[in-house]
């Protein structure tokens, strides 16, 4: 009994470091975006796009490094519309971003059925192909460590991207120049920061990491790409971000609380307890939503987030 | 120069709409050959389209087979939304279609009413059985219970660890089927394998299906079968990655993982579709009744690549076993209800 509840255990937290990844890659996303002060409603459809680029790219060159990089200038090319639409245009920025959410499932849809011979799903990548897991095989398989530690490289990269973010948000120049474009955009002009500069660069990064989303859906959790496959997780990406108040630190851990509230919630359907399978999968969402309000206390947003910014406007 | 950059961009998106709606467009393959005689019939597709590589290409498979071999005159309609199955049956209605088919059980309210409003048109649906069907409609479902109780038999012969696993999307008549069909068949070879069972509550969520058949090969299930569509690309990963065995669902999985994917329970949506086109050029068309399809119609059967894994003689005993279940020696459970009865 002692043995197994270790490995529950283990198997909880390997089950949150594989669903939080994605979610992480695509907060980080978000998070860049709204420091600027640009609303990226656009998450969901950057990474179904991301996702696609991916699985293709993945199959056809068998290099999964090179997929997982086109899969993020995927993702930034698409945010690249939504930055000249918010940023050059001064459009409302949720518009835009819906707008984008229908583009990149369609436009996915429609690459897929050009390159796939007219199929909607793209064809599985072989393990051998997919993104390493440098643990694999060193520890004993099924064991404590095998089962927390033995993920794809995403995984490990995610959080070692999180930590770049949070050094260039609030260590460079860079970093504290984006923050003020999302704070006071005005100011920020006066001083000489080039605003629409710095919001196109936050936008299309914003895209790159949600590109890197939707592969690290497509290449290392599943190989293959199908519609369905990014549903949602946009959106709970940003959640994380305002969850985790605008921080890189923060949406991580909101991202790991979600994916630890699946893991437990696969654990429990498997014990044969007698609560019914609905009610199990709300579990991951109640969670998030008692831990927000409870703990997580007031929010703020960067001030000038979702305001477009114009040149002499008073 | 904003103006110019505003013209490109809505050039773009316009663009981008047109070229999203040629790959969805219609296409007639109108054989004009037949003479004016030749029997019109239609397809609407799902939100899947038609090469989702599952029911909706199937269906369209069928359609081209009765062009071929019965002459009628076949075309779909794509629908890339919920919103577009009525208009595309509309549509569909104007071109004088002598029978017009709906794919998939979301559209079972829409052709109803469809079917209620033009009674003079002929209607059918895939995987769609109505209480009370009106005399234009033939509802058509399969008997995935005696597909699933085939493979439940493989992996109840074929498992070394006497655990096997069942991941299901979301709890209902038509899942139901697939899990009991299954875990009657598991214990009809072997009632010593226990089976675990879990739902995923979602057709789509890969990486809870991915969790889930981890979860059960943890546990010392060695083969896992899911009905649960997208969230089985999950199952079968999880199956590709720890060197297990997963049994796919609706059309020969084994191309998603050549060496784990021991065998599908596979629905012939195109033998059905086939079936009443045929029936309906013989005039036998069979309104206002929910047709039934089995193995002994074609309906249902496993997948051709099953000898791939499946030693002969499992695949021996199980071609005895269809015979049973066509004869009705065995009656294969497909609920809680007629499981408690099966032993």
């Amino acid at each position: 009994m002692e043995g197994s509840l270790i490995l529950t255990i283990g198997f909880i937290l390997g089950t949150t470091l594989m669903y939080a990844t994605p979610l992480i890659y695509t907060a980080l996303g978000g998070v860049i975006s709204e420091n600027a002060g640009v609303v990226n409603i656009g998450l969901e459809g950057m990474m179904t796009i991301g996702a696609f680029t991916g699985a293709a790219v993945g199959y056809f060159t068998g290099n999964p490094w090179l997929a997982f990089i086109a899969a993020g200038l995927a993702g930034g090319f698409l945010a690249l519309f939504h930055a000249i639409a918010s940023v050059s245009f001064a459009a409302d920025q949720v518009v835009s971003g819906i707008a984008i959410n229908f583009l990149g499932p369609g436009l996915a849809l429609f690459l897929s059925r050009i390159f796939f011979e007219g199929a909607t799903m793209t064809k599985s990548i072989s393990l051998n192909d997919k993104i390493p897991r440098p643990f694999n095989g060193i520890f004993p398989q099924n064991s404590i460590l095998d089962l927390i530690f033995n993920q794809y490289a995403t995984v490990y990269l995610a959080f070692f991207l999180v930590f770049i973010v949070w050094y260039s948000l609030y260590k460079t120049k860079f970093g504290l120049r984006l923050r003020a474009v999302g704070e006071h955009p005005k100011a920020a002009d006066t001083l000489g920061v080039n605003v629409y500069k710095i919001r196109y660069w936050a936008v299309i990064l914003s895209g790159v990491f949600a590109g890197f989303g939707g592969a690290a859906m497509s290449i290392a959790v599943v190989s293959n790409f199908r519609p369905t496959l990014i549903s949602g997780q946009g959106f709970i990406a940003l959640a994380a971000v305002i969850f985790g108040k605008w921080k890189p630190q923060g949406a991580m851990l909101a991202a790991l609380l979600f994916g630890g509230a699946q893991g437990l919630t696969v654990y429990l359907g498997g014990t044969g307890i007698q609560v019914s399978s609905q009610i199990l999968a709300m579990l991951p969402y109640v969670i998030t939503l008692i831990v927000l309000i409870g703990f997580v206390g007031k929010a703020v947003s960067p001030a000038a987030n979702g305001v477009a910014y114009e040149k002499g406007e008073r | 120069m904003r103006k110019i950059l505003s013209f490109i961009l809505i050039l773009t998106l316009a663009m981008s709409t047109f070229l999203v709606g040629c790959g969805a467009g219609n296409e007639d393959s109108a054989d004009k050959g037949n003479g004016e005689a030749a029997l019109k019939v239609a397809m609407v597709t799902d939100v899947g389209g038609v090469n989702d590589q599952s029911f909706n290409q199937s269906a369209w498979e069928g359609l081209q087979r009765a062009q071929e071999e019965l002459g009628v005159t076949v075309s779909y309609k794509e629908s890339n939304q919920d919103a577009d199955y009525a208009p595309n049956m509309e549509q569909l209605l104007d071109e004088n279609n002598d029978l017009i088919w709906a794919i998939g059980f979301k559209m079972g309210d829409t052709i109803l009413a469809e079917a209620k409003n033009n009674p003079d048109q002929k209607y059918a649906i895939i995987d769609y059985a109505y209480e009370e069907t009106p005399e234009n409609l033939v509802g058509v479902v399969f008997k995935a219970e005696q597909a699933s109780f085939l493979v439940g038999y493989i992996a109840g012969k074929m498992t070394k660890t006497n655990k096997v696993g069942f991941v299901g999307g979301i709890e209902g008549v038509v899942i139901d089927g697939f899990d009991y069909g299954f875990q009657a068949g598991v214990k009809y070879a072997n009632p010593e394998v226990q089976v675990l069972r879990q739902y995923a509550e979602s057709f789509t969520d890969s990486a809870k299906g991915k969790a889930i058949a981890n979860s059960m090969y943890q546990d010392g299930a060695d083969i896992v079968f899911h009905a649960a569509g997208g969230v089985g690309d999950g199952v079968i990963e999880a199956a590709k990655e720890q060197g297990k065995y997963a049994i796919g669902v609706d059309r020969d999985q084994n191309d998603l993982a050549p060496d784990n994917v021991i065998t599908s329970a596979m629905k012939r949506v195109d033998n059905g579709m086939y079936n009443i086109t045929e029936q309906l050029k013989n005039g036998e068309f069979p309104g206002g009744q929910t047709v039934v399809l089995g193995l002994a119609e074609g309906g249902v059967d496993i997948a051709p690549t099953s000898d791939k894994h499946v030693p002969k003689e499992i695949l021996d005993e199980v071609a005895t076993l269809k015979q049973k279940i066509i004869d009705g020696e065995i009656n294969v459970p497909f609920n809680a209800e007629t499981f408690a009865q099966f032993k």
